[in-house]
């Protein structure tokens, strides 16, 4: 079962919930308690908010694997080159101009598409990779494994690493680690979306069973989780709400869910405690335990709802 | 030689666009006959680079020299490395384009001698 945590707005609570959910499915409530027979083997995490990775804070991975990744960015031989403008042509993202004699390459607007290289018709351009940003893998302490993205600072393409850390939900590193893991090696993966609605989140979003949509019952909180059914609905991607900071007297963002068919799954109450134990890198379960026994009926909820137990 | 101008509508009476990557138009005046034209800007909505798109526009249009707000590093690159010269209009409130225009031929204007501000890499 892959499950992704998403939520539109930012900050509405989904590395609370999406490191909630796997610690409960790990049968470890994040303070040493573990109970090995809730323990789901073979749970993978993901954070692929590679823009401001936070998940780690809370599962305190111990990183084995660091691997750069990046577009593959193109080279031109001045020598085969016919400065026919082709590759100039064909790139979507003005990446790359044939200006006289010369050609001129923007490396930070290039999304390693291979267009260019493709059309160029005297194999004048070759890809070269370029290092945007660092894969990182490795065990937690609570029976999960953890894999984030990280950007390099200054960079603006999230998508090319976002696209490069989900291969890892076959198995964490390099390819010659992954021997024999196929894409049923992890029972369970839990995916951390970053915010928003653009196209890192579509990315993250891409090939989920199940997404859970973190919302604040508050006017911006109702917009944003909108504009996110929309993008669930476009993808085909079943859907359930968390609200979190509940209590807050406005009422508008369940009846949005009951009106659009939404289940409410589970509910965080406004409660201060939490904020507090949050601050201090408690999880939830670890704050309140009672949420490890919450978060695993809602996956069996989950579990329901996409009508097929992968095990 | 000819001259482009980014500007808000495709009109020698028009605004000047501060913006270069994205203008809305450019004003292409040829400074020897007077004769102008005005082109929409296809790198208006670029989903990214639209800096290398515009320069490479006026480029083809004929232009030598270039006069916006402003030029960021990318377009910047193109313009040196095709020869344009560019100026720069500052505290201009709401000019006309016929009005940089003459500011220019008298000489008011600043030269470019380095990209102004950061970019803006599209996502």
């Amino acid at each position: 079962m892959r499950i992704a945590v998403a939520s539109g707005k930012g900050g509405t609570g989904k590395t609370t919930v999406s490191t909630g959910l796997a610690l409960s499915l790990a049968g470890d409530n994040g303070a040493g308690r573990h109970d090995h027979s809730q323990s789901r083997s073979r749970l993978l995490f993901i954070d692929c908010d590679v823009e401001a990775p936070n998940a780690h804070l809370f599962l305190n991975p111990d990183f084995q694997v660091r691997i750069e990744t990046g577009p593959s960015v193109p080279q031109v031989d001045g020598d085969a080159c016919t400065y026919c403008g082709r590759c100039a042509e064909v790139c979507e993202f003005n990446a790359i101009a044939v200006v006289e004699e010369q050609v001129l390459t923007f490396p930070h607007l290039c999304h390693g598409c291979g267009s260019c290289a493709l059309n160029c018709p005297e194999d004048a351009i070759s890809e070269v990779p370029r290092a945007i940003g660092l894969l990182e893998a490795g065990p937690t302490p609570y029976g999960l494994y953890f894999t984030r993205g990280i950007m390099n600072v200054g960079e603006a393409m999230a998508v090319p690493i976002i696209r490069e850390l989900k291969k890892w939900d076959v198995g964490p590193g390099r390819e010659e680690d992954r021997e024999g893991m196929d894409s049923d090696y992890w029972e369970n993966v839990i995916i951390d979306v970053p915010p928003g609605t653009t196209c890192p989140v579509v990315e993250a979003l891409q090939g989920v069973d199940f997404a859970l949509l973190v919302a604040e019952p508050t006017p911006f909180g109702l917009h944003d989780l909108r504009l996110m059914v929309e993008v669930v609905s476009a993808m085909n991607i079943p859907a359930g709400v968390v609200l979190n900071r509940d209590g807050t007297g406005y009422e508008d963002l369940e009846q949005f869910c009951e009106d659009a068919d939404l289940p409410v799954m589970l509910h965080i109450p406004l409660d201060r405690r939490i904020a507090e134990g949050l601050a201090r890198r408690e999880p939830l379960t670890t704050i309140y335990p009672e949420y490890q026994d919450r978060m695993r009926e809602m996956y069996e909820s989950i579990v329901k709802m996409v009508g097929r137990d992968l095990r | 030689m000819k001259i482009a101008i980014s500007a808000s509508s495709p009109d020698l009476k028009a605004e000047i666009d501060p913006r270069f990557g994205r203008a809305a138009c450019f004003i292409v005046v040829d400074d020897e006959s007077q004769e102008w034209e005005a082109y929409d800007n296809p790198a208006r909505d670029a989903s990214g680079g639209a800096g290398v798109q515009a320069a490479r526009f006026i480029a083809e249009k004929g232009a030598e020299v270039a006069i916006s707000g402003a030029f960021g590093p990318n377009a910047y690159e193109i313009m040196v490395a095709t020869g344009l010269k560019m100026f720069v209009f500052r505290n201009t409130g709401s000019l006309q384009v016929s009005e940089v225009l003459s500011r220019y031929r008298d000489g008011d204007l600043d030269p470019v001698t380095g990209p102004s501000g950061p970019g803006r890499h599209g996502k």
